[in-house]
């Protein structure tokens, strides 16, 4: 046997009960709080690993934005050194946004700062996410993954209006 | 001449480890943090690169940054240091003077190829080196050789030796720092697998020409796969000095051996199924994956916290033995004089700070807030960038003096040196940090971008004034060890300081002193962890061309 020190023996379980307590506030905030991660999950169709949807393939043959209900809308975008296509979203405050995007050549990135949009763009795959715009105004949103030598240029808008 | 009262026995060995760690502080070190004010001042919007020569862009001066100090520094640190805790534990030459030769030889080969590449900008790719991105060939050989092939090589000899020790003493435990040197490099042996695999199989046949593309999901999760357990092939070596060689030097005692072993042997399943949580907003990962990749990320902050309460009570022995009384009163009753004591002492301080900001990044709700922003680079420099190497500064306080029998120099100097790398880190996370929650992306030239945050330009003064700080620290260390390696020899011989267990070394069950069972356990949980979701990656039939565009 092993003989373990009292008071060691209290730190490591209020380190673990610690540990657990961050464990059940990831749950909630995930599955009670539904906050979401960018992914593959929202696909419509399940992932098909024998096609894979490239940036040459619908829907990206047509990037843009299209209103798919009452104040929802979806935007197929693009990502390619150094930019968006499209680079300017303008959409009513309140509406929801379904993001999918992918990239032309190399990985990107997406963020809006001020909000928990936050994604990655990988060639060969598709990123979906969706946001609520509630607050009107404009946001800016950027390559937030080392791309090349324009990198820093890499952003475009939103306008809520 | 040199090693003229180096114990005659391990004479080669020793010089092995002088080469290992001059090219750890000269190439990495220095190479790396002569980058650093560059980018510090570019989150103030100073931007230097125009009146730098040789520099093409920010993002090469990043890359060297990254690579300098991210692999240069730590690799020949590492592969030095756990060669001389090798010996020191086992208390015997390594096995194969030949592997010892090689891997010196293998690193060395393989600093040169990655440099030549990076400062003709034929590899601005940064560490990470991301695919479609692609970088010369010689890029990715370089670092396999001294990153994986050095350290495998050591691996080799210290597993042979202990074969060796071990046909000389049946049935004894293990000494300690031999134990924790074995489990290090077991642990860092299995976690290369991940990069081994990318750069054999795609990289470098890629960027010769001889395979037309890459799955960028794919590599991207082998890199992973070895980039986080990295930090902790970064770590135990910090950790080696804290559990067997600072309570010594603290005037105390190692508080219990058995916690430190279970420590130790716990890194080797758990450092490598957490990849993903670098991935966690990365399409094509399950949303189930990244909930268990983030789980295990949890599990592995349980070795910490031993090593947190074994090395603050190893210490507190010592605090108390020097007439330290009260709660908190021992602390002040430490060595704080010596710098090889104070710089490991501060080291701690700011790891704590580093170590609570990983667990806001596991949390992958919470990430979604700092994943890739200038919070992440905050923690890294708090984590590797201060409890690791200001450790390995601290180390070589006490070390280089030990190998070339030289006595420290400066030793006031040395003491500001590690007082000044503290206090320019304490300025930099927290501007780093401060930058990054209001959504700061990293690995971005500031000054040149074409949008800006309203908020965060504090935190970029704080950023810059801590780079420059370090810069100045970093020159104050170079001085030091100058000083000491040119100086005079010791008239006496001081004592590799290893610290005693309190319990004065009772015996320890065979889980705690025996390597296989945690390996095939670190098998198996890997094996569950990542082979589902590599194997659906490496189905994709997509693949893609390389890219040069910096």
């Amino acid at each position: 046997m092993v003989h373990v020190d009292r008071y060691e023996k209290a730190w490591i379980v209020v380190s673990a009960a610690f540990l657990l307590l961050l464990v059940a506030v990831l749950a909630y905030t995930s599955l009670g709080l539904k906050i979401t991660l960018p992914g593959p999950l929202f696909v419509c169709a399940p992932a098909d690993y024998s096609a894979p949807v490239t940036a040459n393939d619908p829907p990206f043959t047509a990037p843009g934005v299209r209103q798919v209900g009452p104040n929802h809308y979806e935007a197929i975008m693009t990502a390619q050194v150094f930019g968006y296509n499209p680079s300017e979203i303008r959409v009513p405050r309140g509406a929801t946004v379904d993001f999918v995007i992918t990239s032309k050549d190399v990985i990107h990135g997406f963020r809006i700062p001020g909000t928990t949009v936050n994604a990655m763009v990988v060639p060969g795959e598709v990123t979906r996410f969706s946001y609520t715009f509630d607050r009107p105004g404009q946001y800016t949103f950027f390559c937030h993954e080392y791309c090349g030598a324009g990198h820093h240029v890499m952003a475009g808008r939103i306008v809520v209006q | 001449m040199r090693a003229g009262i180096v114990p005659a026995e391990v004479r080669d060995e020793y010089r092995y480890v002088r080469w290992h760690l001059y090219t750890a502080i000269f190439f990495g070190l220095v190479l790396g943090v002569l980058m650093g004010p560059l980018q510090a001042l570019d989150k103030a919007r100073i931007n230097l690169y125009d009146s730098v020569p040789l520099l093409q862009s920010y993002y090469q001066g990043l890359t060297l940054h990254g690579v300098a100090l991210a692999f240069i520094w730590t690799s020949f640190f590492i592969v030095g240091f756990l060669t001389f805790t090798a010996v020191r534990g086992f208390g015997r030459p390594l096995a194969s003077p030949f592997l010892s030769r090689a891997t010196l030889a293998v690193m060395w080969l393989g600093l040169a190829l990655t440099l030549w590449a990076i400062l003709t900008d034929r590899a601005t790719v940064l560490f990470t080196a991301y695919a479609p991105l692609r970088a010369h060939w010689t890029f990715y050989l370089g670092v396999a050789l001294f990153v994986v092939i050095g350290p495998w090589l050591l691996a080799a000899n210290v597993f042979k030796t202990y074969r060796a020790w071990k046909r000389d003493h049946p049935g004894e435990k293990t000494p300690l720092l031999a134990f924790a040197t074995l489990t290090t490099l077991a642990m860092w042996t299995l976690a290369t697998v991940g990069v081994a695999i990318e750069f054999v199989v795609f990289l470098i046949p890629w960027a010769l020409g001889l395979r037309e593309g890459v799955n960028p999901l794919l590599t991207r999760s082998l890199f992973w796969f070895t980039g986080h357990p990295i930090v902790y092939w970064w770590l135990l070596p910090a950790y080696i000095s804290w559990y067997f060689i600072l309570p010594r030097q603290a005037g105390g005692k190692l508080f219990s051996e058995s916690m430190a072993r279970l420590a130790f042997l716990l890194f080797i399943p758990f450092s490598i199924p957490v990849g993903f949580h670098h991935m966690y907003v990365d399409p094509g990962v399950a949303q189930t994956i990244k909930a268990v990749h983030a789980f295990l990320t949890f599990v592995v902050f349980v070795p910490s916290l031993i090593t947190a309460f074994t090395v603050v009570a190893s210490l507190e022995i010592g605090g108390r033995q020097r007439g330290g009384r009260g709660w908190l009163g021992w602390i002040l009753k430490l060595p704080w004089k010596e710098p090889a004591v104070a710089a490991q002492l501060l080291a701690m301080v700011l790891f704590t700070l580093g170590g609570a900001s990983g667990l806001i990044n596991a949390s992958y709700a919470m990430n979604l807030l700092v994943h890739n922003t200038l919070f992440i680079v905050g923690h890294f420099h708090l984590t590797v960038g201060t409890a690791v190497s200001l450790t390995f500064m601290g180390i070589t306080y006490w070390l280089i003096p030990q190998l070339t029998g030289k006595a420290l120099r400066g030793k006031g100097v040395a003491l500001a040196q590690a007082w000044l790398w503290f206090l320019g880190m304490a300025l930099m996370g927290r501007g780093l940090a401060w930058m990054g929650l209001e959504g700061v992306p990293r690995r971005t030239w500031w000054a040149q971008a074409s949008y800006q945050i309203a908020g965060s330009e504090a935190g970029g003064v704080l950023t810059a004034i801590g780079g420059v700080l370090l810069f100045v620290s970093m020159l104050l260390y170079v001085g030091v060890i100058v000083a000491t390696v040119r100086g005079a020899e010791a008239t006496e011989r001081e004592d590799v300081p290893v610290a005693e267990p309190l319990d004065g070394g009772m015996p320890v069950p065979a889980w705690l002193n025996r390597l296989t069972p945690w390996v095939v356990g670190t098998v198996v949980l890997t094996v569950l962890a990542w082979a589902p979701m590599l194997w659906q990656m490496w189905q994709s039939p997509f693949s893609s061309p390389g890219f040069e565009v910096w």
